[in-house]
């Protein structure tokens, strides 16, 4: 009993320590810390002014959108738009509900397979010391130090070769070995404590059950962090160079038609920009404090 | 020096042999890895090999690859005055937009690291959220329309500035510009969030002991603590930055219009994209990827051995 309430005591004193050091900022004057955050918040608003802008304008009635001077804020907020999005998107040749069933697939299969086939790569090259391991990683860093774009050429030939044109997994395949996704991985990997994996190991489990009892539900917030980067990339992906069909084509894709559809579809086309940037923002919100704790070992280190 | 040599191979045979037992010994770790090599290998090593091999030949997908030695390249560098605006155009922004992109980042990293957790909080999603908002610049374009009714020439008609509305997307000389702020604005990325994970993991007792040893303001703190602290993520935020800044093409292509008026807005990736895949000469455009490939890998290095001194 006594002990207890001398640990409480304690804590309480830890508590109150902490208070303190964290009350005392040496080297910050007052002055430069108003300055600043002022100098940040004017940031902040212009940082955030576009995006409010395209949500707000996708509330606007019509009438409201060609106003001038403009408004910030929609007067009178309504669905409308949205509405009417669906409206124009039923009246097309390939139904709406196909285009979102593309996008929705590939995004799911893609990242799951992602998720997957990087973590089981990262898994060995961060807990096991084997001949070759260190020259891929290096490999894995170099690749994350150019775009897509340099081998978006070969690789439609190569799509080609294996008949994957105009095939889901033109785009979906690729998107496995994505090297930042692996990268994280095995970085947030070696902060594990390796006794966990050498104790299940005397308790007679094999790497697999290791990798997939014990690694994995350890590693949840890097696994949020793959999810945020592989699905931003796939949501995002237009998939045209890749594929022809219409019915295969994605959300995006079909969404930036009817915003080059001109002026009357002003509304509309600010209705689709909110769709496409509300999954993503969506997703990192809620999962911020995971990916920032991965992205804590992100480090390039030599 | 013979005996050197003999010495070097007996060396490496033990070597190589010692690897070869050991990799006997840990099958499983190539099971593991073997999915993800595989198609590493295959999307992304194979097509930088390809890439460069094509570079040499003829090849419009058809016919079999004929191959020409260096002409592509030469046709590049001497005879292609579009691609001569290209490269102009990809280093004004990549050195625009790359450096500025990251010193922002850091900054205001660094700034909304000392805020209360939940205000943090909301700055992280508020800086983070135009870079991962998909095409929501387009929305510049409203901003930025060319007749009277863009809010940016009503702005500055009314305030006397000009007295005729300008093209701004159509106008070669403000095109870049523009571009480049839509890219700045977009610019707080990856490197971004690593930087703010990356300050709440420097050691706060560090701090105090600079305090003790006499640091003096804010700024000695970053430069003497804060950021040889945050050399690995500076790295990482430099190579993030850098595959950006040379790669843009998504602004320009959907601000600009493909092609854009006297090619003013064109970078290395659309003029790759058009002879890619709207006039199939593979092995043209293969030589534009592998100089673009060569100019990041080169960059990237000579920014990584830059990086190495920071703090010193």
């Amino acid at each position: 009993m006594d002990r207890r309430k001398n640990q409480q005591n304690a804590e309480t004193v830890a508590i109150y320590h902490k208070k303190l050091i964290k009350r005392r900022k040496p080297n910050r004057s007052i002055a430069g810390d108003f300055f600043l955050y002022l100098f940040l918040f004017l940031v902040a608003v212009v940082m955030v002014f576009p995006l409010v802008y395209a949500v707000s304008s996708a509330l606007k009635p019509l009438d409201e959108l060609f106003k001038f001077p403009p408004k910030i804020l929609a007067q009178n907020p309504t669905l409308d738009n949205f509405f009417d999005l669906f409206v124009t998107m039923g009246k097309s040749w390939v139904t709406f509900s196909r285009y979102l069933f593309n996008t929705v697939f590939i995004t799911f299969v893609g990242t799951a397979g992602h998720l997957i086939v990087a973590s089981m790569g990262a898994f060995v090259l961060a807990k096991y010391d084997f001949p070759g391991g260190k020259t891929f990683f290096h490999l894995v860093t170099v690749a994350m130090m150019f775009t897509g774009y340099v081998t978006q050429i070969p690789n439609y030939m190569i799509l080609n070769k294996l008949g994957w044109i105009d095939t889901y997994w033109a785009i979906v395949v690729p998107g496995f070995a994505a090297p930042m996704g692996l990268f994280l991985m095995k970085q947030f990997m070696e902060g594990l404590p390796t006794s966990l994996i050498e104790a299940a190991k005397i308790d007679g489990a094999n790497e697999w059950r290791v990798f997939r009892t014990i690694v994995m539900p350890n590693v949840k917030p890097a696994w949020m962090t793959l999810i945020i980067f592989s699905v931003q990339g796939l949501w995002n992906n237009k998939a045209a160079t890749f594929i022809y069909s219409e019915e295969k084509k994605t959300l995006v894709y079909a969404m930036q038609q009817i915003q080059s559809g001109g002026i009357a579809r002003t509304g509309q086309g600010a209705a689709v920009l909110v769709v496409l940037m509300i999954v993503p923002i969506a997703i990192f919100i809620f999962s911020e404090s995971q990916i920032l704790e991965t992205m804590a070992s992100s480090g390039l280190k030599d | 020096m013979k005996e050197y040599i003999k010495k070097y191979l007996v060396l490496r045979r033990h070597n190589m042999k010692v690897a070869w037992k050991k990799a006997k010994r840990s099958k499983m770790c190539y099971l593991f890895l073997l999915p993800y090599a595989l198609l590493f290998t295959l999307f992304y090593i194979a097509p930088v090999v390809a890439s460069i091999f094509f570079s040499f030949t003829y090849y419009n997908i058809l016919e079999p690859p004929k191959f020409i030695g260096l002409k592509n390249y030469i046709s590049l560098l001497l005879e292609d005055d579009i691609f001569l605006i290209s490269i102009k155009n990809t280093f004004l922004i990549a050195l625009v937009t790359g450096p500025l992109g990251y010193i922002m980042s850091f900054l205001f990293a660094w700034l909304i690291n000392e805020l209360p957790r939940w205000v943090r909080s909301v700055a992280v999603v508020v800086f983070y959220a135009p870079s991962i908002a998909g095409n929501c610049f387009v929305i510049f374009s409203v901003f930025f329309r060319g007749d009277a009714y863009g809010y940016v020439n009503a702005f500055l008609m009314n305030l006397g500035i000009i007295d005729t509305p300008i093209l701004w997307f159509i106008n070669p000389t403000y095109m870049l510009p523009i571009c480049m702020l839509v890219i700045l604005w977009m610019s707080l990325g990856t490197g971004f969030l690593s930087f703010v994970a990356g300050l709440q993991g420097v050691d706060r007792s560090q701090f105090e002991a600079g305090y003790m040893d006499g640091i003096k303001n804010r700024w000695q703190e970053l430069w003497y603590i804060t950021l040889p602290n945050m050399k690995p993520m500076l790295m990482f935020g430099a190579v993030m930055s850098i595959t950006q800044a040379f790669g843009v093409c998504d602004v320009t292509m959907a601000l600009c219009g493909y092609p854009s008026t006297d090619y003013a807005a064109r970078t290395i990736v659309t003029h790759l994209f058009d002879y890619g895949f709207t006039r199939f000469e593979m092995g043209y455009a293969c030589a534009i990827a592998t100089i673009l490939f060569l100019i990041m890998i080169l960059c990237n290095k000579a920014i990584q051995s830059l990086l190495r001194r920071v703090g010193t």
